[in-house]
């Protein structure tokens, strides 16, 4: 690769580029991030190598990030066509090519629904209804080659931002009305600012990507499928605040995206976009890669310069924010993932047609992770102001067993539940705030009438009390008080007053705790009573598990009429506690059932029962 | 420890004397911090062991004591926890004899938990020695435990042989 030593060089490379790009080319881009590779597009990628191998002249593979349908992977999208097929095995892989060739479509491998079938990108239900301006370049880009970023137009926000002033791009990214996408969101633009009017010649830009948020993925598939977009977005910011140094921390349980933004770090450095001189110009800027150690409150922001320092990943308190004195105590700029990424699609597109997209305090697009109990899980990207419901329904396709959905969990750990009734509700910042969730960094989880409510709630207290890192009071021990009352509710030895207790103790943790996590910590629990409040009576008052999930409230029973005594749960059983004669119906024997629930899950004929 | 104090060397001088990186590349070496790799540690970026054993616990992914030869590790975050993952590490607790967290005496198997790998649309995910496995059910994973099992008892009758 050649180093390009100025704005025009750079130009010049691009438009040669974009020339050699032959638009009507058939390629076929293979979605490989970790959800595929989990579901073997590995292999499916093996296949396909050796599958073109005589006909390479016709058309070629794209191995990329994740496409965002994850209920869909492996999949491929074939261009120019946008041909879209589902769940594939490496057996699908020469059926594919030969019928690429000719021009035809392979009926049995496109979405289908309710007996429909849509063969192109553009009419499947899933992405229809949403607005891909962030992930839609991941299948047009194998992340390990930042000559198709570039094709793309990529690195073009980065040369037109060179061309302008520092406080003109500031203020662009501030009238666009960009909010942080990691979870509190906070104006953008204003942070640019505040960090550039500091004192000083040594600033820092991070890339916060300790996307800790169970449940939430976009970070990591953003990395990993188009990581230059986010690297780009850091050098822009890097060059409108005036640092030099730039750090990208990315959780250790994301192992590709560490590999991929490494690659594409190297790439960008080789060509003379990052480093020494910029594109010829007296601009320097250098990013290093930090791998997280395993701590969910690293994701706080002062936590996580903590880390970065070589400390224990400890909050502190704000102010001074780190845009003040952050990094080594200088100031620091510190936006997510998400957030970089939306910055060189700002400057291209000029702030107007960003701020013309989403609701009057939300403005943009926002990545979500749909999961859980829901058709079509993946990553989707709407516009802000979107209602949940047809977020849930029309995106999603609502529920994938035919199961009554009954709420959704956003927000994380630091969010809550909101129930169906609410969905009508819009997806910005505010709605979601006034019902008692956040919006935090996108994780949507729907749950169904299996779902219980207060196992969430304490899942939540459980998972918050164990990552509190333990410099607060209210946090340390506060959670933990509220992690057992729920754990005695679930067990059938909760009291009535235990809910007022949980309020009390809830409202004090919000008021006095350090950081974000313990004010935010108690959102579930509060949200889970005001909202499902039955629920909670019914293990209490009647000592009973309405969803069929808390172990010491239910029993497993077989239903002798439906029961064929095929063996396979007597067979299958760790505890020894199902009895019966092949043939005949089978019983479970409950002084011996250790409820583990495999009975319930190898039944092929839905004979055994939760009680 | 001269041959491991000089790789240590060459680390620390890698890292910039970063700690945490420093750790994370002991760890992948002995898949544990060994307490006399800490003391030196220690001493070589003068900081007091207390500090390095403040990092050494405060963070997930290191551990005081040795691992075993397999790791298998759960996801619990929410979407895996809504799906069943719980049970999961039930079942695999039960077949190996050891609850979450732990590792077996004969130093073959640790269990773990995770919250939360981001594979969230195909969970529970198991992941068994950093290969993923997606829409895990307890039985499935009994069954991969029990040929991880298998492997190792064969590798044993060879070494007797």
């Amino acid at each position: 690769m050649p180093k390009l030593s100025s704005l025009d060089e750079f130009e010049s490379f691009q438009k040669k580029i974009k020339e050699s790009r032959d638009p009507k080319k058939v390629v076929i881009s293979i979605s490989s991030g970790t959800c595929g590779r989990t579901r073997g597009s590995a292999k499916v990628v093996e296949a396909f190598k050796q599958a073109i191998i005589s006909c390479k002249d016709k058309l070629s593979i794209r191995v990329t990030g994740c496409h965002g349908f994850c209920d869909a992977e492996p999949n491929v999208i074939i261009f120019p066509e946008e041909i879209f097929y589902k769940n594939l095995k490496p057996k699908d892989v020469t059926e594919i090519v030969e019928s690429t060739l000719k021009g035809e479509i392979i009926d049995n491998l496109v979405v289908s629904q309710n007996e429909e079938k849509f063969v192109h990108v553009s009419e499947i239900p899933f992405y229809k209804n949403q607005m891909r301006i962030i992930l839609g370049n991941n299948p047009l880009i194998d992340p390990t080659n930042i000559e198709d970023y570039i094709a793309v137009g990529g690195y073009g926000a980065l040369d037109k931002a060179l061309k302008m002033k520092p406080e003109e791009i500031i203020k662009e990214i501030k009238c666009s009305g960009l909010r942080g996408r990691g979870g509190a969101g906070f104006q953008t633009g204003k942070k640019w600012e505040i960090t550039r009017k500091q004192k000083g010649d040594v600033k820092y830009i991070i890339c916060n990507a300790d996307e800790g948020d169970p449940g939430a993925y976009m970070d990591r598939s953003l990395l990993e499928g188009n990581p230059h977009s986010v690297i780009e977005g850091m050098i822009i910011s890097a060059y409108s605040i005036g640092a030099n140094e730039g750090w990208i921390y990315v959780r250790n349980e994301y192992p590709l995206a560490i590999k991929h933004v490494t690659i594409a770090i190297e790439q960008a450095k080789e060509l003379g976009l990052s480093g020494k001189n910029i594109l010829g110009l007296e601009f320097n800027f250098d990013i290093k890669v930090v791998k997280g150690a395993g701590a969910f409150i690293c994701g706080e922001e002062t936590a996580l310069i903590h880390s970065i320092e070589g400390l224990r990943g400890v909050p502190r308190q704000r102010p001074p924010f780190p845009a003040e004195q952050g990094l080594f105590g200088k100031p620091t700029n510190i936006n997510n993932v998400e957030t970089y990424a939306n910055v060189p699609q700002i400057i291209k597109r000029g702030a107007d047609w960003f701020a013309s997209i989403g609701t009057k305090t939300s403005k943009g697009t926002k990545i979500f992770s749909l999961v859980g109990k829901v058709k079509n899980t993946g990553l989707i990207e709407v516009p802000m102001g979107m209602t949940l419901r047809e977020v849930i329904f029309d995106v999603g396709g609502g529920s994938f067993n035919g199961k009554r959905i009954k709420a959704v969990q956003t927000g994380g750990p630091s969010g809550g539940c909101i129930p169906l009734e609410l969905f009508d509700l819009p997806v910005d910042y505010e709605s979601l705030t006034n019902a008692g969730s956040i919006m935090g960094s996108g994780g949507m989880i729907v749950m169904d009438e299996d779902t219980c409510m207060v196992d969430i709630a304490k899942y939540f207290a459980n998972f918050l009390q164990d990552e509190s890192c333990g410099k607060c009071v209210p946090c340390r021990e506060g959670i933990w008080h509220m992690f057992q009352i729920l754990a005695d509710i679930t067990e059938g030895k909760g009291k009535e007053e235990d809910l007022q207790l949980l309020e009390e103790l809830g409202n004090v943790i919000k008021a006095t705790s350090l950081c974000g996590l313990g004010q935010t910590a108690p959102n579930g629990v509060l949200s889970s009573i005001k909202y499902f409040k039955d629920e909670y009576f019914a293990h209490i008052r009647d000592k009973k598990c309405p969803a069929g999930v808390c172990k010491p409230l239910i029993e497993y029973t077989i239903d002798a009429e439906k029961c064929t005594g095929c063996g396979l749960c007597k067979k299958n059983c760790p505890a020894d506690a199902i009895v019966g004669e092949l043939k005949e119906p089978h019983s479970i024997t409950q002084d011996g059932c250790i409820k583990c629930g495999i009975c319930h899950d190898v039944c092929k004929y839905g004979a055994v029962t939760i009680s | 420890m001269t041959e491991i104090s000089m790789s240590l060397e060459k680390c620390i001088r890698k890292h910039d004397s970063f700690l945490i990186p420093i750790l994370q590349d002991i760890q992948e070496h002995y898949h544990y911090l060994p307490e006399e790799v800490l003391k030196e540690v220690a001493d070589k970026l003068k900081l007091p062991l207390r500090d390095v054993y403040g990092v050494a616990t405060f963070y997930r992914s290191f551990s005081l004591t040795p691992k075993g030869k397999h790791i298998i590790t759960v996801c619990l975050g929410t979407a895996c926890h809504v799906r069943g993952g719980e049970r999961i590490v039930s079942a695999a607790s039960r077949e190996l004899g050891i609850e979450a967290g732990e590792t077996r005496k004969d130093l073959k198997f640790t269990l773990e938990t995770v919250n939360c790998l981001g594979c969230c649309a195909i969970g529970p995910i198991v992941v068994v020695d950093n290969e993923y496995y997606g829409q895990m059910r307890s039985q499935k994973a009994i069954a991969l435990i029990k040929s991880l099992e298998a492997e190792e008892q064969n590798a044993q009758i060879e070494l007797v042989r």
